[in-house]
């Protein structure tokens, strides 16, 4: 059995094939369209193995309406290698810390939300980074390192699909300028993790880029061209979690420590953070959990922001809380799920609400139809800017 | 005459030595049907049926360890085969015979590990007429048990125990157990609803010795109210096979190793 083992390649390939389309339900883009997401998909995963070895390859073909265009883009694709007592991660990769729903504090990895506010499945809310990344499994805790050479950004949504704030709608100039690759620039992160009384634990470090750009104005009085940057940020965070109160609680935290701009004089770099999340969820009867979370961030040096931040220029509260509620109730063996997922913030008045359906057809087909419904608070704020980018969606996929 | 006397004693024994009460069969069965082994390994498959015969398949590789006695400490490590969506999904259980179970859920497409609160008393096991208590098994010391008969079903000699839980934490008012004398393993279960109707039927379809542990090979559950049932089957099974401790943990949830899910 050993030997037919250590020589047997195993192969194998599954995927999908996906229509995604979502309707405007308040008002059309701002370039006229009334989609924000139009496309069929097919996807190919491919997994071989040869201990102590693996490929795994997720690559996705599309073709979108909205842009009448078709694409390949490789999702995920790495090399494994795993020894006893630890093991290597090499290439693209998705890589997801922390203990948030649809909150991220110590996961500091990209994210697409674009995908998240279209009504894309929710994989597509994650973005694999390219880079390294290496286990060490001691007796008395577990490691894991990653080394990212390539600065991958957040996706955030389209300008043409999507009607959201910009302090400086005129200037049209624009300019990206991300982190070059070079090894000063290699993002680090590591996490520490093991098991604490019955609770896991986690401490993590990361030393690199903010994913969000920043707007650098070339002349505050009479702006020609706008640079976006990524300022450096390193991010120092725990997180605990474990049975509590006939359900599951999990608390995270993480101090976002603004390199560029430690005084929070300079207002083309946000300022640094403290971060808290407190989480519960809990089924409360049969196929039904709820599950609830608060969530604070607290600006350090806040006079310093307001003195700095230019004329015009919403500010950022010096406290921002966001509370969320996710409902799950799964019907007809477990064939039917109905889910609720919101978020509302208490500091800025602004929300997000999505329902959905999920229905399985068979073992292979299923189909989704949801909402995003934006609103509240401010023209700038998180949820209040996409006030008029409601949307219905539908998702349906083949799998094998 | 002495032959007369030796057996009127082994006769007479029964109610001297072997009389055994409700919660030793209940052991005893535990132990026989959850306990077996070090370890145990099994891929095992289930088809969920509807009332109209539409089939769902799940199938998966199900390996266990023990941590001490029969109705101690256990290790459930769980990886899934189909259906599609769920492919390469791994889930690991920490089952404490006291306290609430500790359980954990890997999502391959987010690369995501998460404790999961549900609930093992009420929860469905992956949409299945079997609840999460009903595969891991329930605490002999949540229910009273009694011997209500003691009689044959088929050719297997069986006590029948009646199981009233002791709270109100499942659906069920009580259950019956025809468990066999000779193996202890459960031959049928008939579930009793809080009107004390019977709306579910659980029956051990076959029994194979797996290295010398009479081992339920195939199993059916069924719901009399919906008329949904479904029906195990243990492709393959195995025990004693050395699982290491290092199995139940995140970094083996994250990349199942290949020798233990095949």
């Amino acid at each position: 059995m050993l030997s037919s083992n250590s020589f047997a390649l195993d192969i194998s390939l599954h995927g999908f094939l996906q229509g995604n389309y979502s309707f405007d339900t308040a008002s059309s883009n701002p370039d006229g369209g009334d989609f924000k997401w139009a496309e069929e998909r097919f996807q190919l995963k491919l997994d071989a193995a040869k201990e102590p070895f693996r490929l795994f390859i997720k690559t996705d073909a599309f073709f979108d309406h909205i842009d009448e265009k078709g694409d390949v883009e490789l999702r995920e694709g790495y090399i494994d290698y795993t020894a006893k007592k630890w093991d290597l991660r090499i290439g693209r990769q998705v890589i997801t810390w922390g203990l948030g729903d649809l909150i991220f504090i110590n996961d500091v990895f990209p994210k697409d939300y674009e995908a998240f506010f279209s009504g894309r499945p929710m994989e597509y809310l994650k973005k694999g980074v390219d880079g390294v990344k290496v286990g060490l499994y001691p007796v008395f805790a577990s490691f894991e390192f990653i080394a990212v050479p390539f600065f991958e950004p957040n996706n955030y949504p389209d300008a043409r699909r999507f009607h959201m704030f910009d302090p400086m709608p005129n200037v049209t100039n624009r300019e990206e300028k991300d982190p070059a690759s070079n090894f000063k620039n290699t993002e680090l992160a590591l996490r520490i993790y093991r098991d604490i009384a019955g609770f896991d634990a986690s401490v993590y470090f990361y030393r690199g880029f903010f994913r969000k750009p920043y707007l650098i104005p070339d002349d505050l009085n009479n702006t020609t061209k706008i640079t976006l940057h990524y300022p450096k940020l390193s991010v120092y965070g725990a997180s605990l979690q474990g049975r509590a109160l006939e359900g599951v609680l999990s608390l995270e935290t993480g101090y976002y420590d603004s390199r560029q701009d430690r005084a929070g004089t300079d207002y083309t770099v946000p300022n640094s953070q403290a971060r808290f999340l407190i989480g519960y969820q809990r089924q409360l009867w049969e196929d039904f959990t709820i599950g609830f979370q608060y969530y604070m961030e607290y600006m350090h040096d806040y006079s310093e922001y307001k003195k700095a931040q230019p004329a015009g220029f919403p500010k950022d509260r010096k406290l921002g809380q966001l509370a969320t509620v996710r409902l799950t109730q799964f019907l007809m063996h477990q064939n039917l799920r109905l889910s609720l997922f919101s978020f509302w913030s208490p500091s800025d008045g602004d929300y997000m609400l999505n329902p959905e359906i999920k229905y399985n057809f068979s073992d292979h087909v299923w189909a989704a139809v949801g909402g995003n419904i934006y609103g509240g608070g401010e023209r700038w704020s998180q949820f209040g800017q996409l006030d008029k980018n409601d949307n219905i969606y539908l998702q349906l996929r083949y799998e094998f | 005459m002495a032959w007369y006397l030796i057996v009127l004693l082994v006769m007479l024994l029964p109610f001297e030595v072997f009389a055994l009460s409700a919660e030793d069969v209940m052991k005893k069965s535990q132990a026989a049907f959850l306990y077996p082994g070090k370890d145990f390994k099994a891929r095992v498959g289930m088809k969920l049926i509807s009332k109209e015969g539409k089939e769902r398949i799940r199938e998966m590789t199900m390996l266990r360890k023990n941590y001490g006695e029969p109705g101690g400490d256990q290790k459930l490590f769980i990886y899934f085969f189909q259906p599609a969506d769920v492919k390469d999904m791994t889930f690991m259980v920490y089952k404490y015979p006291v306290k609430d179970d500790d359980r954990w859920l890997f999502v391959p497409a987010i690369n995501m590990v998460r404790r999961i609160a549900a609930q093992d008393k009420t929860s469905s096991f992956v949409g299945s007429d079997f609840t999460y208590e009903e595969v891991s098994g329930r605490d002999i010391v949540d229910d009273t048990h009694s011997i209500v008969k003691e009689e044959k079903l088929g050719a297997k000699d069986c006590y029948v125990i009646k199981s009233t839980p002791k709270a109100a934490d499942v659906d069920y008012s009580y259950k019956l157990s025809w468990i066999d004398k000779a193996n202890f393993l459960p031959v049928k279960e008939e579930y009793y609803d809080r009107r004390g109707e019977l709306y579910k039927v659980f029956t051990a379809d076959e029994v194979k010795d797996v290295k010398g542990f009479p081992t339920v090979t195939k199993r059916t559950m069924k719901n009399l109210q919906s008329g949904h049932r479904t029906e195990v089957t243990y492709l393959k099974s195995d025990y004693n096979i050395g699982i290491e401790d290092s199995l139940f943990s995140e970094r083996f949830l994250r990349l199942p190793p290949k020798k233990w899910i095949e």
